[in-house]
């Protein structure tokens, strides 16, 4: 089922949690909700679950009004940060909930109710735990019970508020890959809400980034990542180096960089800030060619990857470069002097 | 089972306890207990055979149970106002709910006979148009007792509810659940502890109670006599044996029935996950 939401404003007493927020998600598609804290995602999706509802603007389901369509018969399955399973049930009764409160007539046999529990339980790997109580569950273990619960009642959209954001980063690795494999397999269009942006670049079909109750860009993770349609995003999607500077015809100067600006194409210097991803600079010896004379500051192995801090002597602007790693030592020593030379750049004005 | 602990000094903690648990009240139980055997079987046995000694524990444990049954239903509504919604005076209700606590229990007796009294302001219209007589009756018993029980119940629900998350009953109706199956399903399970709790304090504080029920209760034995008034007259006849006996006697009792709550408690627990 495909999501329209449009025009889209809340506001919690001074606070603007949602200003005009329009969108499209299509039917069977996974997409992610990004953006810092507080920056609205959270009230978005709940709006959309029908637990909280909009100061203006419309919420459409296949094309059919639902913005004030009570949650109860929206037919949205909502899975919590904190998980929200009935304590004092076991895993098989949580599952089973949504059945068991349909009214009679709608209401599967028991039969039937114990066997697409044991379905969901299989879906989600955890046949075993049917009999347990969610306080004898892990983090991740109560967050795939919350997830077969939510789809028990086979909804038209699932939506998970930073589902993963409440256990520890190696389970978080695990689930994100576990609950792509699991989407391919059942195509219900999921939203989910997230402030981790390797989480979103990894999982979603699409990304939302959202900013002080604002969509700053739609796009896939790739679009995102490689052309960031405003600062904030820039900052936000990966490292970046910002700098200002000034642009004039076609080029921006910044901090000593010269960089293409080619939206700066007229004769007169306009203030703007550059951003530059760390991968994005080369750095080369004193003495051979172009480049920025600057002075390496520190020098530390990540991974399979270099982080070195320049300085570029003019004032007091550190550059992170980011050099790929092939082992053995390091070409470059603290305190060395060697250039500088960015090979992609983005501008803007400001 | 004592080592390694973050907070040391098991021993020392559980000796003082122990010590001061028996100077507080199981030396004085068994004082009391002593007293009341030196009777010998026989007398002991009619002293707490006698059929006004047996009224009165049926009016004891009867008016209990009915004030405790009663807080536990109207304590969980004051309690899911107080946490629930946000009005005027709140602060104020909320610790008015304390009162009687505070209130010496004569007080609230006098307060209640004036007001259920034949010619008091509910008393004349219950007795006047329906023929209803409180005050002098059991029912005045059982009002009294509920107006003093009411504060355990409240206090004991009150932190419980407001613990609760509201995901919960969201997640709830997510699933589709209606508001009763909601209250019914999710939230009132979570609350079973805490209201059994609630009933056996407010019913434990009723079955000791004494000042209230004196005045608004008439004291006719065999119809409104409770047993601590029957301990009371005892006493006053210098009847310290008899008195002793018939409190034996109330302890008994009130200690099973409060060893079966404790028991649902426990299971309820169990059926949490707690166990």
């Amino acid at each position: 089922m495909s999501i329209q939401v449009r025009d889209l404003r809340k506001t919690f007493g001074h606070f603007k949690a949602l200003d005009e927020v329009s969108l499209t998600f299509n039917s069977g598609e996974l997409v992610a909700l990004l953006g810092p804290s507080g920056c609205g995602k959270t009230t978005l999706l709940r709006i959309i679950a029908g637990l909280e509802y909009p100061d203006s603007g419309a919420v459409l389901f296949s094309g059919e009004d639902a913005t004030f369509t009570h949650v109860r018969e929206r037919g949205v399955g909502f899975v919590f940060q904190h998980y929200a399973l009935f304590r004092h049930m076991t895993v098989f009764d949580n599952v089973a909930f949504g059945l068991t409160v349909r009214p009679r007539r709608q209401r599967p046999s028991r039969g039937e109710i114990a066997e697409r529990v044991h379905r969901l339980l299989e879906l989600v790997q955890l046949d075993w735990l049917a009999d347990r109580y969610p306080d004898q569950l892990s983090g991740g273990q109560r967050q795939r019970i919350a997830l077969a619960r939510a789809l028990a009642v086979e909804p038209k959209v699932l939506l998970l508020d930073e589902p993963f954001g409440a256990l520890d980063a190696r389970v978080r690795k695990d689930l994100r890959g576990w609950l792509r494999r699991l989407h391919d397999e059942l195509h219900v269009t999921s939203i989910f809400v997230t402030h981790d942006q390797e989480e979103a670049m990894e999982v979603a079909d699409r990304i939302v980034v959202i900013n002080q109750g604002r969509v700053e860009q739609v796009g896939t993770p790739r679009e995102i990542y490689n052309a960031p349609a405003s600062p904030f995003v820039y900052g936000f999607i990966g490292d970046a180096n910002r700098l200002s500077g000034h642009a004039a015809d076609g080029w921006a100067e910044l901090a000593g960089l010269r960089v293409p600006a080619p939206e700066f194409g007229q004769p007169e210097p306009r203030p703007v800030t550059g951003y530059i991803r760390p991968h994005d600079i080369q750095l080369q010896t004193a003495d051979q060619g172009e480049g920025v004379a600057v002075r390496v500051e520190s020098v530390a192995q990540v991974g399979a990857a270099l982080r070195v801090s320049v300085r570029i002597p003019d004032g007091d602007t550190s550059l992170q470069v980011e050099l790929p790693h092939s082992g053995g030592g390091w070409p470059f020593q603290v305190g060395e002097p060697v250039k500088a030379l960015p090979r992609a750049a983005r501008v803007f004005a400001g | 089972m004592s080592r390694n602990r973050v907070i040391p000094g098991f021993g020392l903690s559980l000796g003082y306890a122990t010590l001061y648990t028996s100077l507080i009240v199981f030396i004085p139980l068994a004082a009391l207990a002593a007293s009341g055997i030196s009777l010998g079987a026989e007398t002991f046995w009619a002293v707490v055979s006698h059929p006004q000694a047996v009224a009165s524990y049926q009016l004891s444990f009867g008016a209990s149970l009915v004030a405790a049954l009663i807080n536990l239903i109207f304590g969980l509504l004051v309690a899911w106002v107080l946490v629930r919604y946000t009005f005027p005076g709140k602060r104020i209700a909320d610790a008015l709910v304390d009162l009687p606590f505070a209130l010496p229990t004569a007080v609230a007796g006098i307060a209640l006979t004036a007001l259920y009294g034949r010619n008091g302001w509910f008393g004349q219209y219950l007795e006047g148009w329906w023929g209803f007589k409180v005050a002098y009756a059991p029912a005045g018993i059982v009002v009294a007792l509920t107006l003093i029980g009411l504060p355990f119940v409240v206090r004991t629900v009150q932190p419980v509810l407001e613990g609760l998350e509201r995901e919960l009953e969201e997640a709830a109706a997510s699933l589709g659940a209606n508001r009763w199956q909601t209250f019914r399903r999710v939230l009132l399970p979570a609350l079973v502890p805490a209201l059994l709790t609630g009933f056996a304090l407010s019913f434990a504080r009723a079955v000791g109670e004494y000042g209230s029920v004196v005045f608004i209760s008439g004291n006719m034995p065999y119809r409104t006599e409770i047993t601590p008034l029957l301990i009371y007259s005892k006493l006053e006849q210098y009847d310290y044996a008899g008195a002793s006996a018939l409190g034996v006697m109330l302890l008994v009792f009130s200690f099973v029935l409060l060893l079966a709550i404790n028991g649902l408690q426990y299971w309820s627990l169990r059926r949490q996950g707690g166990g």
